[in-house]
């Protein structure tokens, strides 16, 4: 093949972000466009019926239900708290008064005559969005929702899991090939969003879960580690589900892997900043990728993207991505145009890329992607 | 067909990973493959237009036949009477839509909803979520969840016919809330298909009739013990091929181009799935040679089988899609669904099974790498292996003889839901087995593809390979359509690449021991004597194009194709391989346990087979 693409992973200084945020079902939108919003800041809510709890009052009772009307002491609509009496019977001389209590707090539904059930319903369950970025409201969607603009910091990962998160960076590592090992995990990280460099293992994910920290962005992980940590084998890269207590953003892809330098030392010149993170990765046609977002504001001054998406020519910037030279950096020092046998006895376009030490070696061109300067 | 006689003509095939584009023309009076070119499909950032692969492949055949194909603006295909530029004709198939993932519904998680899963899988699709009236999530929690995941396509089931109606219609009430946007966005309807009650059709449709493209099939499970899943899977695989596969972005500028100038009108030739085109290719030989096929197409999202076999003395077309098998989109589920033992088992040195995941998951999340070193090319040939035993063994399931006709199904094994129902697909009765797709048609040598289809279909008897040169399947089917006599000239001649027989004994016996013998009659007319050792494999030199009398004398048990223990007399055929003996038994074909053994074993069969450099025999150490 002649032509080598990114899979589009963005590593922007400073870009427009806009978020859609809808809620699951028809409500009430709270903010109005123009307004400005932060991360937490509820932008729609509504409430859902509560669960229903039936009650055989005729039964209790021991009355025939056509009776029960006259022993309620509640009528359809009433609020209901834990234990509040719904009915009691007349008893024996008014004695020995059988009593219906109320299992829980919410209110009366209704009674049937024919079956004697009365339904309870628990109050109403709240369902919010967040804003999700601090930014500004650019459109609402009326009963459902609203489109959040940012100015910020945007990295776009190759994998990840768990849902949106928040926090604080934390750049714990000194350099892009260090790994993020147990030992740089203290109670300073927790609610943060760490930053790491080549490599997390699980016993690492774990200790940071439970010192609270929200999220990691670190270049690799290994495929076993995830099974163990999720409990389960992924079959097709549909994440973002995941309540594991921690989101996890891979900038490189499985196994040890040096943070692209660019995207380390962007992300370290962010920190302390809040930034709003989502794991969520779906590998097919219409890919999404995981994501990091940092709000700027207006003061910070953005370099203009350096790359010409697609263009592979001599001296371009290039990471291999398969083996034998997996995950290491250099330039393009050679495009030869004619067909190169390879160790498999396939022949293919290759190019001579030339890595960080002097060393040179020949790989396929469908095994390097661009990467950004 | 009317006009001018067409000379020269453009294919494409935009597969999910990558677009291959060929330029076939006439010369001295044969239609010819000239040259091919291939580029990344581009469905994603930066270049969401499947377009930009065309332009892109068809570009690669420009700089390598050094004319010009694409128009003055560099932004369509040349078609037209410009004998310096272009060509005739532009046809192209597509399957860069990618796999198929569905959510599916169903009352009662494990009763209507299993059947809708089974119902889905049957169909090849990915099933990524069962929501049902009891799985114990709340409302708005079914309806994130469906957000979320985007599928491809929803298939609602749910109450036996004259059962409730209440809970298909809240189910409804969920799809409906959600309102699920597809992967490609804009401008299209998802497809939902509703298989259940058919007393809650009226309601079904009141509620999703407006905001999908609904389609209403007969109830998958009728009743109780009952299940009906054919009518499903079919709208299921139809809807896939024409509706989800045509969202892929830039797909309707594709669909502008495909066409030729007849008498100065443009006529567009419509854009053919790829596993439409593959089978219209695979019918085609079946007919023309009265004989049982079967063919697989092995991509990077999904891989398709196709058969024909004989029912009642009629014979049958069968086509199954399994959009969760593939090379890279799908390589995770190939690893999830065989399990890494099975993967492992293929892979003849040791290997370190943490290193392995690693090496898939890449793959899977950077699609169009290829293998650079030998030891990833055997990993990811290993692979291929439980892809394709997969997907044969998805086919045999479906592959029967009429179809959408029910299932019966006791109440007793409606708790122990299983599949049952005879295949059509004979291992020993299949004449000719064809495989393509890039892990078949570009493996460096020819006996690897013959290696890797032995091992996974596992034919039995005398079975003759083949496999597609260079990928081009798809395009041939689509050529089919307007220019069949092209298309089965360059089949023949270009595409078709003749491996050899594969000659293989069914049945049990003792390392070592004779299974069968063999006399052969060459074609210069001498007479040699095989034997087929049990547990060992050999290839016997026979030329392309080359065809030699055998007599087959299976030992006691042993059956070759005329019954156990019965003698054969047959044909057998050359190839770029040869003829393979296979004398590793079937039914059932096993690995030694001990991994030590194993790949000894494995080493043993790939060198009577050519298929590696020696270097190979001291990867791992």
């Amino acid at each position: 093949m002649a032509f080598a693409y990114t899979p589009g992973l963005r590593v922007a200084d400073v870009t427009t972000v806009r978020k859609e945020r809808r809620l699951p079902l028809k409500g009430r939108v709270l903010v109005r466009e123009g307004a400005d919003v932060d991360a937490e800041t509820v932008v729609a809510r509504t409430e859902l019926p509560g669960n229903v709890k039936m009650l055989n009052i005729a039964n209790i009772l021991g009355v025939p239900p056509d009776d029960i009307p006259e022993l309620l002491l509640k009528k359809e609509g009433d609020p209901l708290s834990e234990n509040e009496t719904i009915a009691q019977s007349r008893g024996l001389f008014g004695l020995f008064r059988n009593t219906v209590r109320s299992p829980i707090e919410g209110s009366f539904e209704s009674f049937n005559k024919v079956t004697g059930q009365a339904v309870l319903r628990e109050p109403p369950i709240p369902v919010t969005i967040d804003a999700y970025v601090k930014g500004r409201v650019v459109e609402v969607i009326p009963d459902e929702g609203v489109v959040v603009e940012t100015r910020a910091t945007f990295v776009q990962g190759i994998f990840g899991i768990g849902g949106e998160v928040r926090g604080f960076l934390k750049t714990v590592v000194k350099s892009p090939d260090q790994e993020l090992t147990s030992d740089l995990i203290d109670a300073s990280c927790s609610g943060r969003i760490l930053v790491g460099g080549s490599f997390v293992t699980v016993a690492t994910l774990r200790k940071a879960v439970s010192a609270g920290v929200k999220g990691m962005v670190v270049g690799g992980f290994d495929d076993r580690d995830l099974k163990d940590f999720l409990g389960y084998d992924l079959g097709v890269a549909i994440t973002g589900h995941e309540n594991k207590g921690i989101t996890l953003v891979l900038t490189e892809g499985f196994g040890r892997m040096n943070m692209a330098r660019a995207t380390f030392d962007l992300l370290r010149s962010r920190e302390g900043m809040l930034a709003s993170i989502n794991g969520a990765t779906q590998i097919r046609a219409g890919v999404i990728r995981p994501e990091v977002v940092i709000p700027v504001g207006d003061e910070v001054q953005g370099k203009p993207p350096s790359r010409e998406q697609g263009a592979l020519v001599t001296g371009s910037p290039v990471r291999v991505i398969r083996a034998p030279y997996f995950g290491r950096l250099g330039r393009v020092s050679a495009l030869p145009p004619e067909l190169q046998q390879l160790e498999t006895e396939a022949h293919v376009r290759v190019l001579e890329v030339e890595f960080g030490d002097g060393s040179r070696a020949v790989v396929p061109r469908a095994n390097v992607e661009l990467i950004e300067e | 067909m009317a006009g001018k006689e067409i000379t020269r003509i453009l294919a494409t095939d935009c597969g999910s990973t990558t677009t291959k584009a060929i330029l076939i023309e006439k010369r001295a009076g044969e239609y010819r493959l000239i040259r091919r070119g291939e580029a990344p499909t581009t469905v994603e950032a930066p270049a969401e237009d499947v377009t930009k692969g065309v332009l892109n492949a068809v570009g690669e055949i420009e700089d390598l036949e050094g004319r010009e194909f694409l128009d003055a603006s560099r932004e369509g295909i040349a078609v037209g009477d410009d004998l310096s530029r272009g060509v005739d004709i532009f046809v192209s198939t597509s399957s860069a839509g990618g796999g198929l993932q569905m959510t599916v519904a169903g009352v009662v998680k494990s009763m209507t909803g299993e059947s809708a899963q089974r119902a889905a899988l049957g169909a090849g699709a990915i099933v990524m979520d069962v929501v049902a009236s009891n799985d114990g999530r709340l409302f708005h929690e079914k309806v994130a969840d469906i957000r979320r995941l985007r599928p491809d396509m929803i298939l609602l089931s749910g109450g036996i016919d004259g059962g409730t109606i209440d809970h298909v219609v809240e189910l409804a009430e969920v799809i409906r809330a959600a309102d699920p946007k597809p992967r490609f966005g804009v401008g299209y309807k998802l497809p939902v298909i509703y298989a259940g009650n058919r007393d809650a059709t009226g309601e079904v449709e009141h509620e999703l009739g407006g905001m999908s493209a609904l389609k209403v099939v007969p109830n998958i499970r009728p009743v109780l013990e009952r299940e009906n899943l054919g009518p499903a899977r079919d709208t299921i695989h139809e809807l896939f091929m024409e509706h989800v596969m045509a969202q892929a972005p830039g797909y309707g500028k594709l669909m502008q181009w495909a066409g030729h100038w007849v008498d100065g009108r443009w006529e567009n030739v419509p854009i053919m799935p790829t596993p439409g085109a593959v089978g219209k290719l695979i019918e085609m030989v079946a007919r023309a040679e009265g004989i049982h096929v079967m063919g697989v197409d092995i991509g990077g999202a999904t891989t398709d089988v196709f058969s024909v076999f004989d029912s009642q003395g009629q014979p049958v077309f069968n086509r199954t899609v399994s959009a969760n098998l593939g090379m890279s989109y799908s390589i995770s589920n190939v690893l999830a669904s065989a399990g890494m033992e099975n993967v492992m088992r293929w892979v003849p040195f040791r290997m370190d099974e943490a290193d392995l995941r690693n090496r898939i998951r890449n793959k899977m999340i950077r699609p169009t790498t290829i293998p650079q070193t030998l030891e990833e090319l055997i990993v990811e040939q290993a692979i291929s292996r439980e892809a394709l035993r997969l997907a044969l063994v998805q086919h045999r399931e479906l592959a029967v003889g009429l179809k959408g006709v029910a299932q019966e199904r006791t109440i007793g094994d409606a708790f122990e839901q299983t599949q049952t129902g005879a295949t059509l697909v004979d291992m020993m009765k299949l004449d000719l087995l064809i495989g393509s797709g890039g892990v078949l048609s570009h493996a460096p040598r020819r006996c690897q593809a013959a290696l890797m289809m032995i091992d996974s279909f596992l034919p039995e008897g005398i079975t003759m390979l083949a496999v597609d040169s260079i990928f081009m399947m798809p395009q041939l089917g689509v050529l089919s359509k307007e220019l069949p006599e092209a298309a089965a000239e360059v089949f023949d001649k270009d595409c078709l690449i003749r491996l050899g027989s594969c000659v293989a004994p069914s049945g049990q016996s003792k390392d070592g021991q004779t299974t069968a013998t063999m006399q052969m009659e060459a074609p210069d007319g001498r007479t040699r004597e095989f034997r087929i050792v049990y547990g060992r494999m050999e290839v016997i030199p026979l030329g392309v194009g080359e065809k030699a009398r055998v007599t087959i004398r299976p030992a006691k048990g042993i059956d070759v194709g005329a019954g156990p223990g019965r003698q054969l007399e047959s044909v057998v055929e050359g190839g770029v391989v040869g003829v393979v003996l296979d004398g590793r038994g079937r039914q059932p074909f096993g690995l030694p346990a001990g991994d030590a053994e194993r790949i000894r074993k494995l080493q043993e069969w790939a060198m009577a087979m050519t298929a590696y450099p020696e270097k190979f025999l001291s990867l791992g150490r």
